[in-house]
């Protein structure tokens, strides 16, 4: 087994090489970080080129979860497709089921009743909440703290688990929302027990945002300018970290988000301590979209009496149809041919489209602060390797 | 938003020499898209990414489709006088041709600045073989860079000037494009030669009578 170092000019754009093969400073050194490496959140490789310390050049190598979901899909009922959509960012069901039950719902015309729609914002926010918590003790994580954040999040998440557990009859792998409308309606106990938590919920956030060595860790460090950031697809809190405050539940206005009132968070810098900051103003303003919904949830029906799941077929057509996930713009792309199948589908997953920018944002960065860049961008591989 | 015709129109106005359509969308989103020539698309993509009405910075998705080969049935039908002098027949004659099939590139454009979108791209190869090309757009939209490199891993198109046109989901010994339609799946993914099997091979050139009742092995 051979592998040959890169020269200098095979370098990434933008990379300045200080020095190379010279008495004082040495080779380049290339290292393989993963896939089995506890930094990259799953089974994630990166070629990193170092300069000493320095990255110099950073290629990202995916597909080790890959299962090809996408066919999996194609060879899949409209309805068989929702469990595995759980599977995409096995962290975020609720949004996951959303998207695609949005996007059937588009492609076939059909309407959702007016108790569902609630159900599903609440539903919604509680995920971001939930994986706006693990964001934060994983980022901790990636800066040395071990463990400790870590558990504290999961705490917190745990009580949003038991939530989704008691409506759903899962914890993670939800499987909640059916073309039409959701599985199951909420009982007054259950709105009772989501009030209490959206209540309680923040001390954890306490103990973090001044946290000296956080913002020591994480100011100035991976840098994204906006422009790159619209031109390279990057969506969510990310993007919004860059100063651009481009929310879909804003823009594209689906679902009862035009009722609620909430706000953008958008950063100043752009760098992986406004990543952070971001996203724990949109926790905050979570909890102002549950409160609200949680306050005007109207009565009826969860699901549409005229809804179809079974032997379910969509007209001739096809939509391209996103929600705002945890994680960015969450798509999903289907073709109808009349048939019991979808033609094609696709999925526009956020988190694999926001590492384009990974090897940018690393140039001139120590090896250490990758993985606190790495950690800021919030991957979950379920989702980057389908 | 101007409506996908309109936006036809421009750019014809602008590229008057290329070919550009509308592939309407018959379903209830009625989200229909523009059918780009392969020679100026790299050129139109730009002059949509800066025109100042559309400023389509944000390119959201890229996918690949693949379209079989398909039978269409053309119906004329034609008038033939009846001999016997009653009144003429209208008569339905049926032929069948074979549509080559292709395959598609579809890109979804928005503005993060004016806010507004989809407007849908369509590129089509000319046909289904193995290198097939279509320009790519990574120069004009950095989102397309990992996105093409899937289109190109698991349907097979090349696109032409993807500064780093590599598979990204399977590994790189890979031969074949899952996710086309006519794609079949080997016995065994894991199967790689070894130096084993390049022993046996000799062992039984060598020793014809000795060797056991020659089991091929599969091929990768």
């Amino acid at each position: 087994m051979s592998f040959s170092l890169p020269s200098p000019l095979e370098s990434a754009p933008g990379a300045r090489v200080r020095a190379v093969r010279d008495p004082f400073h040495g080779d380049l050194l290339e290292v393989s970080m993963g896939p089995h490496h506890p930094s990259t959140h799953g089974v994630f490789r990166m070629n990193v080129t170092l300069d000493g310390e320095t990255v110099v050049k950073l290629k990202p190598v995916f597909g080790y979860l890959h299962r090809n979901h996408e066919k999996i899909g194609e060879n899949a009922s409209y309805l068989g497709s929702m469990p595995y959509t759980d599977r995409l960012d096995y962290l975020c069901s609720m949004t996951n089921n959303w998207a695609y039950a949005l996007a059937v719902e588009r492609l076939s015309g059909q309407t959702v009743p007016e108790r569902a729609e609630y159900l599903r914002v609440i539903l919604a926010e509680l995920t971001r909440l939930l994986n706006h918590t693990c964001f934060a003790g994983f980022i901790l994580q990636d800066c040395g703290a071990s463990g400790t954040p870590l558990m504290y999040a999961f705490r917190e998440r745990e009580k949003i688990l038991d939530l989704f557990e008691s409506l759903s009859g899962s914890r993670m792998m939800c499987n909640f929302q059916r073309f039409g409308g959701c599985r199951a309606d909420a009982t007054p106990e259950w709105l009772e027990a989501a009030r209490a938590l959206v209540d309680g919920y923040g001390e954890f956030e306490e103990l973090l945002t001044g946290n000296e060595i956080l913002m020591a860790r994480t100011q100035g460090v991976g840098r994204l300018p906006a422009k790159l950031a619209v031109g390279a697809g990057i969506t969510g809190p990310m993007l919004r970290a860059s100063g651009v405050g481009y929310d879909l539940r804003k823009v594209d206005g689906y679902g009862v988000y035009p009722r609620l009132d909430f706000r953008v968070p958008v950063g100043a810098d752009g760098d992986t301590y406004d990543r952070y900051m971001v996203r724990v103003l949109e926790m905050r303003e979570s909890i102002k979209i549950l409160r609200q919904a949680l306050g005007t949830l109207p009565g009826g029906p969860v699901m549409d009496p005229k809804a179809r799941l079974r032997g379910f077929r969509a007209k001739p057509g096809e939509v391209y149809s996103r929600i705002e996930g945890p994680k960015g713009e969450i798509g999903f792309f289907l073709i109808s041919d009349g048939g019991p199948n979808p033609y094609r589908y696709r999925v526009r997953p956020p988190s694999f489209i926001n590492l384009t920018v990974l090897e940018d944002l690393c140039l001139g960065h120590s090896i250490a602060d990758t993985v606190v860049i790495l950690g800021s961008i919030d991957i979950v591989l379920g989702e980057v390797d389908r | 938003m101007e409506t996908p015709d309109q936006i036809r129109d421009r750019l014809l106005a602008r590229f008057p020499g290329a070919s550009v359509a509308v592939v309407a969308n018959p379903g209830p989103a009625a989200q229909h898209s523009l059918l780009l020539g392969s020679g100026e698309a790299r050129a139109m993509a730009e002059f949509l990414r800066d025109s100042p009405g559309l400023r389509l910075d944000f390119c959201s998705n890229v996918t690949g489709v693949d379209w079989l080969d398909r039978e269409v049935t053309d119906v004329a039908s034609k008038t033939i006088p009846d001999p016997a002098g009653g009144p003429p027949k209208l008569v339905e004659q049926r032929t069948k041709r074979l549509q080559p099939g292709y395959l598609e590139v579809v890109y979804h454009l928005y503005s993060v600045e004016l806010r507004h979108g989809p407007v849908v791209l369509r590129l089509r190869t000319g046909n289904r073989s193995d290198r097939v090309a279509v320009p790519s757009l990574t120069p004009v939209w950095r989102s397309c860079e990992f996105q093409e490199r899937e289109v190109f891993d698991l349907f097979g198109v090349v696109f032409d000037g993807h500064p780093d046109l590599r598979r990204i989901l399977m590994w790189d010994e890979f031969k074949d494009h899952p996710m086309r339609k006519d794609y079949v799946e080997p016995d065994d993914y894991e199967w790689e030669p070894t130096p084993h099997a390049d022993v046996l091979a000799k062992a039984r050139r060598h020793y014809p009578a000795a060797a056991p009742a020659a089991k091929e092995e599969p091929a990768p």
